[in-house]
């Protein structure tokens, strides 16, 4: 039997291997969350900024927060397509990072699950920020993230192709039709928004929904048939390209940027691509309503910065201050300034919109715009969906505004 | 000899109950032989186990996971909290009767065997034309795999950027043509998205019908197509009559395999359309991951993944059918 045992052993280990092998990688990473003492001297920090420059960026604001606080940052950075998995694969296995940055339509979902723990908690001050902002971090009255900085959407134009055309920035739906009908001519379209079958699309409709007092809990009103309406014949009218239905916005600053729109609906972040080209002259105004009078309501975009249930009070006391460092009133204008986005506190816009003109209209639209998730919480995704498929629905010619947000509504 | 019998003795010294019943020369070898037959028979199953314990973890846990999960009320927050509530076949009537599911099944099938046929009918052509001795076959032939070794994703960027109705590189060449005046909105049109993103499907396809029916053609011995133009049979003769029947039972697996690769096909659509316009190439593949990873309704998407395996489970079932006569042939 001896020599049998001998030949025995080693498979014996290896099948035993290759059974505990995943049992113990998936043990490894609790051990953090387990150990718990009196000071934390170590972060973990999770979030999707993982392209420069915004790495780099977030990158130093974190370490220099770390600093401030004696604590070493050990940041992960994930593509933004998988932060969400993966955090629902760590909150399974209880190994979220002490600090945990989230898209702001995103907030809602994860603090329903529990998984976060109330600011309030951590005596975390959410004084002089914008009303959207707040309420994009809140879940059921209580504030779980907030927002460095945001971001929003305006109208882009192209000032050398409006003065040749001699139009002047559009205000109004009226004037918005009649430019971009003037401004299509040969390869160029008047106007370039993106309505594809994403998030992204319903993103894009919603200044002229709410604007026009359109409702994203009920979608079949004369409100959002309406602005669905324009949306709808700016396609069929040819003064946008009905690519619009497949496009990212990225590929709409493309076509910007190509000259092949003379104005577009996008956000700050496209600044940088468009500065890169000297010879284009650009300008942002709001996004024009129906009537004169009406205010431009623009979506809220951005991501706020959580303090996960880790179980280390210690280490989440310490995680919910640098929280509060990345909010700081310095870190905010130095944030906004460097990644071109908007100071999530309303006391800073008039100093932030004065250093950074560029940026004015964005600041402005920033104290009135709204959150996605603000009336519906976690019923976010669903409603988003029905609003893109009735864009679509309508764009394509395959029912009337009106029916396409009935048939979408009932879904 | 004297090794092999002097081991199972010092061993039967070692083990007690040998010791106490010293058995006669006689009635020794039985047990040994049944001992040694017990141990290979261990051994056997013991090779096994790295397999087993592997589908197991990686195949079995998964679809036994989809399963229960589909009859769950599974949302974001089981993910911390562990509770799923039952619910029944809940899932299955909401995934069953939404107005999207006969618009999803339709684009499915319509995708699939519009898929295949073109994917077979172009790669048997190839195969054939590849037959034929002339230079440059090779090098030809192994050009032809580069769909197929392109990753998916970029596969469709690519595409996604010819086929773009304003400055794309396909109504640019027609329009060069003269074939056609305005672009022709291939991914934005409700009637052409879905060819467009077949024809797209068509072209990574090609390659696996390529390489196994070109490997099926050469299996057929020469002296059959010798044989068979003595008797008049030369081109679509000999097809009809030699390449055709020899060639069956590769066929029936290249289509089978064909279909059940096609059904799930996720990569090509998202990236090409996300299922638009107007849902017009949304496949049960894309509604069942939408559901799971972009509305959370992860025991909706669960249940409709699971009808889409029992769609594939039927062709799996007909493969396995098929490779036995293959075999018994």
């Amino acid at each position: 039997m001896k020599s049998a045992q001998r030949t025995y052993r080693p498979l014996a280990l290896a099948v035993a291997a290759l059974v505990g092998l995943p049992l113990a990688l998936s043990g490894c990473g609790s051990t953090t969350a387990a150990s718990s003492s009196e000071t934390a001297t170590e972060l973990s920090v999770m979030d999707y900024y993982n392209n420069e420059p915004d790495k780099s960026f977030i990158g130093d604001a974190l370490s220099k927060c770390g600093t401030q606080l004696g604590v070493t940052v050990k940041r992960e950075t994930v593509p933004g397509k998988s932060l969400i998995s993966k955090v629902l694969q760590q909150s399974s296995s209880k190994t979220l990072p002490d600090v945990l940055m989230l898209d702001n339509p995103d907030l809602q979902q994860i603090a329903a699950t529990g998984a976060l723990a109330p600011l309030a908690d951590f005596k975390v001050s959410t004084e002089n920020f914008a009303e959207g902002v707040l309420s994009a971090g809140t879940y059921k009255d209580k504030v779980y993230g907030l927002a460095p900085t945001v971001n929003t959407i305006a109208l882009f134009y192209n000032k050398d192709i409006l003065a040749a055309a001699g139009v002047t920035p559009p205000t109004t739906w009226e004037e918005l039709k009649a430019a971009s009908a003037k401004l299509t001519a040969g390869d160029q379209y008047g106007l370039a928004f993106n309505a594809n079958p994403t998030y992204e699309g319903t993103w894009q409709f919603l200044p002229v929904m709410w604007s026009n007092g359109g409702d994203e809990k009920k979608i079949d009103t004369k409100e959002t048939e309406q602005a669905l309406q324009l949306w709808t014949d700016l396609v069929k009218s040819g003064s946008v390209s009905s690519s619009a239905l497949n496009w990212t916005q990225a590929d709409v600053k493309d076509q910007f940027l190509a000259g092949k729109a003379a104005m577009m609906v996008n956000g700050p972040w496209q600044i940088p691509a468009l500065d890169k080209q000297p010879t284009l002259q650009y300008g942002v105004v709001k996004i024009p309503v129906r009537e004169a009078g009406q205010t431009s309501v623009a979506p809220l975009g951005g991501e706020v910065w959580t303090v996960p249930q880790t179980g280390n009070k210690a280490r989440q006391a310490k995680a919910a201050e640098m929280v509060a460092c990345l909010n700081s009133d310095e870190n905010q204008l130095a944030m906004a300034t460097a990644r071109n986005t908007i100071p999530s506190k309303t006391t800073l816009s008039d100093k932030f919109a004065s250093d950074n003109p560029k940026l004015a209209t964005f600041t402005e639209l920033i104290k009135t715009a709204r959150a996605r998730t603000g009336q519906l919480g976690e019923e976010w995704p669903a409603q988003a969906t029905k609003i893109y498929t009735a864009i679509q629905t309508s764009l394509t010619g395959n029912a009337s505004p009106a029916d396409a947000l009935k048939q979408a509504q009932g879904q | 000899m004297s090794l092999a019998t002097d081991l199972p003795h010092s061993e039967g010294r070692a083990s007690g109950e040998a010791a106490k019943t010293p058995g006669t020369g006689a009635e020794k070898p039985a047990p040994r032989r049944r001992s040694r037959q017990r141990r290979e028979r261990l051994f056997q199953w013991l090779f096994l186990v790295p397999a087993v314990v592997y589908m197991t973890l990686f195949f079995g846990y998964p679809v036994v996971k989809n399963v229960v999960m589909s009859f769950q009320e599974y949302t974001t927050s089981t993910f911390f909290t562990g509770e799923a509530p039952w619910v029944g076949f809940t899932n299955y009537v909401t995934v069953l009767q939404s107005s999207l599911f006969s618009t999803s099944l339709i684009n499915t099938a319509l995708f699939t065997i519009g898929s295949i046929l073109g994917q077979f009918v172009i790669g048997l052509a190839l195969a054939i034309f590849f037959q034929r001795k002339f230079p440059l076959n090779g090098i030809l032939r192994s050009l032809l795999l580069l769909p197929w070794l392109l990753p998916l994703i970029v596969s469709s960027a690519v595409w996604r950027w010819i086929l773009d109705k304003d400055s794309g590189a396909l109504n640019r060449f027609l329009g060069d043509l003269g074939i056609i005046d305005t672009g022709i909105p291939w991914l934005t049109s409700t009637s052409l998205a879905l060819i467009a993103v077949v024809g797209v499907n068509i072209w990574i396809g090609i390659p696996f019908n390529l390489t196994i029916l070109y490997g099926g053609l050469q299996e057929i011995p020469d002296e059959l197509y010798e044989a068979g133009s003595l008797d008049g049979a030369t081109g679509w003769k000999a097809f009809r009559n030699i390449t055709w029947p020899m060639l069956r039972p590769v066929v029936s697996v290249v289509l089978v395999l064909g279909v059940v690769y096609t059904l799930k096909v996720l990569d090509i659509i998202l990236g090409l359309t996300n299922g638009g316009p107007a849902n017009s190439t949304q496949t049960i593949a894309t509604q069942s991951y939408n559901l799971s990873f972009h509305e959370f309704k992860f025991g909706e998407g669960a249940a409709l993944g699971n009808v889409l395996v029992i769609i594939s489970l039927v062709f799996a079932v007909l493969y396995l059918r098929a490779s036995r006569r293959a075999v018994d042939e």
